[in-house]
């Protein structure tokens, strides 16, 4: 049982934001998928890619729908749950949300409208334009988001005022161009390309293996095997770039993702696998290849990568000069024109966001301990062993979906692979694996972010509302509740229609047209 | 670059604005969820219902998503203290909404009358809680919440949930329903014909004297009954935002010294009962879409008459007034409000553009035959 208002309000967040990235991956991608197909059909006029337009887009539109549901409660719940972070940086956190609004999810939401509905009443090339709109739009909504979330992972172009006790925005084109974000970016865009190509691959494979609807599921395959093997290599390639500026922003992260718990001489070694020991703060044991992960981390021979124990002894000095701050603040909001405690503060600012972990041990921190700060030292560094097992399943799955999909590829450009029953049977067998890796990446990106929510700025057990426990039982019991109810709906809708196939548009082509 | 009182009066009409659009945009559909059970008498009906507003649903609640990101940006404070404040009332709008995207999408989708029969159900509560809720929220705000903040601008509420049901904020919730509905119900005549357009045209004018009575009774109310709020130190508008630096006091009749002020002013309350009396007269001599328009004049009235009674104040503190949130104190950054503002700038204007587009593909009347034809398209 969780008796307090930070887990509760984690663990909420977590249910929630893993819940709705189970449909926004298949949205991002789906919809460039869609585009594809259409713009098949307005250069070539054959009617098989405007009805497989149709077919792929009412399973988009089915799941889309939960998308927007879900995603309306990550808006409110930075407002209903984590009040003190919404005030704390919401003059910098707030922008690309709203610009997300604006420049985005109008766009989409305007546009799917007359996909859904404008087939009759727009011309061929009008409604491509729509299509395209709205896959552009939905792209944008992830960069916006992303941008968001690259600054909770990196904090450029901000700076704490005391005036206001808040971050407050310096520089939005470093917010903008924030290095964190932009790999974020392109790596969660294209794992929602490669979940979008598995859906029609896996799916596709089945009609094949059934024997039903076999050139619509022929065509289909091919672009969902192109698109994908495309999809998965940017998504390998661009996960390193990814793991690289992690390593730059936040090397506590890349640490506890390789259960690095020593600085080596450089270049370090790999941690293909090993059994990370949380208590003991060492691995039981280690597999490891030299010099590789020095590569991959610094693109360099010569730079050192830090440990957990060094990184610790650093954030250890960062607690001291933050406790310097928290006080020095304190002084200045009770009399701003304490000019030596301002001073104090100008100098340790920097640390202030270390100062205030040790708010978890004591409501005075001019009085923590030692003891109090080595515990605070201890909580700057996340749990390895989840790290360490999501990121390497998360790897894992990407290297089986790499084979599959060039696989696939290989056969689709020797057309050979609706005689391939056992290609057909493994995508039908791999359609979870794009899901699974998304939420293990959303696990390593911000469970490794702990004990922050903005890294090194403010402590997530002080960015909760002012709440009773009891408040959050209910409405988890609640989000839970509805969110079983809405899945297994959804589920059974998607399956109802996979199954289906073609003939539930009704034109008359295809098989099973009566089912419905 | 503009000066720092500016932007705050500007992001003062621009939240206004959104929120104007928001009651516009998303509430004719919201209207035309809580008149859906009603005006809809079978299956196809209700069909002809809900496609009246199937390809713009979507794009029309981004006002409300938008509107909820702006406020975050721009008076961050004030999301922080509003959403997690009103708890269970946020909850509540948010499970509501949950029916809508699901409800509208996976309605028709099985043929079979209990399955349809719950969505029409959710596609009621998805369109009728939120603007009851809002309308408790405002009558709410103009009483004062109890919330303080700390030193740090940590806040807490100090009432309950129930709290929240007070007679009056009950009323502004009534009003705001009535409003959203009577607008839903402009717009269905305006998409329909026949049995439902009539059956619309019945439900505006109950729903049109509701908002009337109750827009009439709430100011009495607030005039004679409820004190306003004053901010009692001297104010600097340009300073930096901090709520905790004032001193507020209450004062009887208060919530009426801006339109002594500012006489102009009084022209909002006068467009909430022109608008809507417009709306009625023009339904009834069959000019729907200038109905639409002045039912939509009358929202912007009825919005603004709340927001201009309150000004500067936007959540005053009934426990400790001192720490009421105003345009003044709760804002963000000059740069944050200043790039905001070149933001919507650009933006808005385009979306007006392809909104009005979308709508203008799809005009038209929409009847139990187009339904026919696209059984496996319309929702």
């Amino acid at each position: 049982m969780l008796d307090n208002v930070v887990d509760l309000s984690r663990l909420q967040f977590a249910v929630t934001a893993l819940y709705h990235f189970l449909f926004v991956p298949l949205t991002i991608g789906m919809v460039w998928m869609l585009v594809i197909m259409e713009a098949v059909w307005v250069m070539t006029g054959k009617q098989v890619y405007q009805d497989m337009t149709r077919f792929w887009g009412k399973l988009f539109g089915i799941n889309f729908a939960l998308g927007v549901t879900t995603g309306i409660t990550m808006e409110f719940q930075f407002g209903t749950n984590w009040a003190y972070y919404s005030h704390y940086v919401g003059d910098i956190f707030g922008a690309p949300l709203a610009i997300e609004g604006l420049m985005a999810f109008f766009l989409e939401s305007t546009m799917i409208g007359l996909f859904f509905f404008g087939w009759n009443r727009l011309s061929r090339k009008q409604h491509l334009l729509v299509t395209i709109l709205m896959a552009i739009g939905t792209n944008l909504s992830a960069l916006w988001i992303l941008i968001a979330n690259g600054w909770m992972q990196n904090p450029v172009g901000a700076e704490f005022s005391y005036q206001t006790m808040r971050m407050e925005m310096t520089d939005f084109a470093a917010l903008l161009f924030n290095p964190d974000a932009q790999a974020k970016f392109v790596h969660t865009v294209s794992a929602g390309y490669v979940t979008g190509a598995m859906f029609v691959l896996s799916i596709s494979s089945w009609y094949l293996l059934r024997g039903r609807n076999v050139e619509f599921a022929r065509k289909s395959f091919r672009i969902a095997a192109a698109f994908g093997f495309a999809s998965i290599c940017s998504v390998i390639v661009l996960g390193d770039e990814s793991g690289y500026t992690v390593g730059e922003a936040q090397q506590t992260k890349l640490a506890a993702i390789e259960a690095m718990w020593h600085t080596e001489p450089a270049p370090a070694s790999f941690n293909l696998l090993a059994w990370p020991n949380e208590t003991r703060m060492e691995n039981d044991w280690q597999v490891s290849i030299p010099w590789v992960m020095g590569l991959i981390g610094t693109r360099s021979v010569s730079k050192q990568i830090p440990g957990i124990h060094e990184i610790m002894a650093q954030n250890r000095l960062r607690i001291q000069s933050g406790m310097l701050a928290v006080q020095a603040l304190e002084a200045v909001r009770r009399n701003g024109k304490d000019s030596a405690a301002l001073k104090v503060l100008e100098a340790h600012k920097q640390d202030l966001g270390f100062g205030l972990l040790l708010k978890k041990y004591t409501t005075d921190v001019a009085t923590a301990t030692p003891q109090m700060i080595d515990a605070a030292a201890r909580d700057t560094i996340p749990r390895v062993a989840p790290m360490f097992w999501s990121f390497r399943l998360m790897v894992g799955m990407g290297m089986a979906m790499l084979l599959l999909f060039g696989w696939s590829f290989w056969a689709s450009l020797k057309g050979d692979f609706q005689h391939r029953p056992r290609l057909l049977k493994l995508a039908l067998c791999c359609l979870p694996l794009p899901w699974l890796s998304c939420e293990l990446g959303w696990v390593v990106a911000e469970y490794g972010r702990q004990p922050w929510t903005i890294y090194g700025v403010l402590p997530t057990r002080l960015s909760v509302s002012t709440l009773s426990v009891e408040s959050l039982y209910g409405s988890l019991a609640g989000f839970v509740g509805f969110y079983t109810v809405l899945l297994v709906v959804e589920m059974m809708l998607m399956m109802r229609f996979a199954r289906q196939g073609p003939g539930s548009l009704g034109t008359g082509r295809y098989d099973n047209e009566t089912a419905h | 670059m503009l000066d720092y009182a500016s932007l705050k009066v500007i992001w003062w009409l621009l939240v206004g604005v959104l929120l104007v659009g928001f009651a516009i945009m998303d509430g004719h559909d919201m209207g035309v969820g809580t008149l859906l059970p009603f005006v809809g008498k079978d299956d196809t009906e209700r069909r002809v219902v809900i496609n009246t507003v199937g390809p713009h649903w979507d794009g029309n609640q981004v006002w409300f998503i938008t509107g909820g990101g702006a406020i975050f940006a721009a008076w961050p404070l004030v999301y922080a203290t509003a959403f997690s404040g009103f708890y269970w009332a946020m909850l509540l709008v948010l499970w509501a909404l949950f029916f809508r995207p699901v409800g509208f999408d996976y309605r028709s989708k099985i043929d079979n009358p209990t399955w349809r029969s719950v969505w029409d159900w959710g596609l009621f509560v998805g369109g009728t809680v939120p603007p009851l809720i809002f309308g408790v929220a405002f009558g709410n705000l103009l009483q004062g919440v109890p919330f303080h903040f700390d030193n740090n601008l940590l806040s807490t509420y100090d009432g309950s949930f129930w709290g929240l049901l007070n007679p009056f904020a009950l009323l502004c919730g009534v009003v705001s329903s009535a409003m959203i509905s009577f607008h839903g119900g402009v717009y269905l005549a305006h998409r329909t014909e026949g049995d439902i357009q009539q059956r619309a045209q019945a439900w505006v004018r109950v729903t049109g004297l509701i908002w009337l009575l109750g827009f009439t009774l709430a100011g009495i109310w607030l005039a004679r009954g409820i004190d306003g709020y004053v901010i009692s130190s001297a104010v600097q508008p340009d300073a930096l935002p901090d709520p905790l630096a004032k001193t507020v006091s209450r004062a009887a009749g208060a919530w009426l010294g801006n339109y002594q002020r500012w006489p102009l002013t009084m022209l909002l309350p006068a467009s909430g009962y022109l608008g809507c009396v417009a709306a009625m007269l023009l339904l009834r001599s069959g000019r729907s879409f200038a109905a639409f328009w002045a039912s939509a004049l009358g929202l912007a009235g009825v919005i603004g008459t709340a927001g201009v009674s309150m000004f500067p104040f936007i959540m005053p503190s009934s426990t400790h007034p001192a720490s009421s949130l105003t345009v003044w104190d709760s804002v963000s950054s000059q740069l944050t409000l200043g790039l905001m503002l070149v933001v919507t700038l650009l933006f808005m204007p385009l979306i007006i553009l392809y909104t009005r587009w979308a709508y203008r593909v799809m005009a038209g009347k929409v009847t139990a035959a187009y339904v026919r034809e696209n059984n496996h398209t319309a929702y």
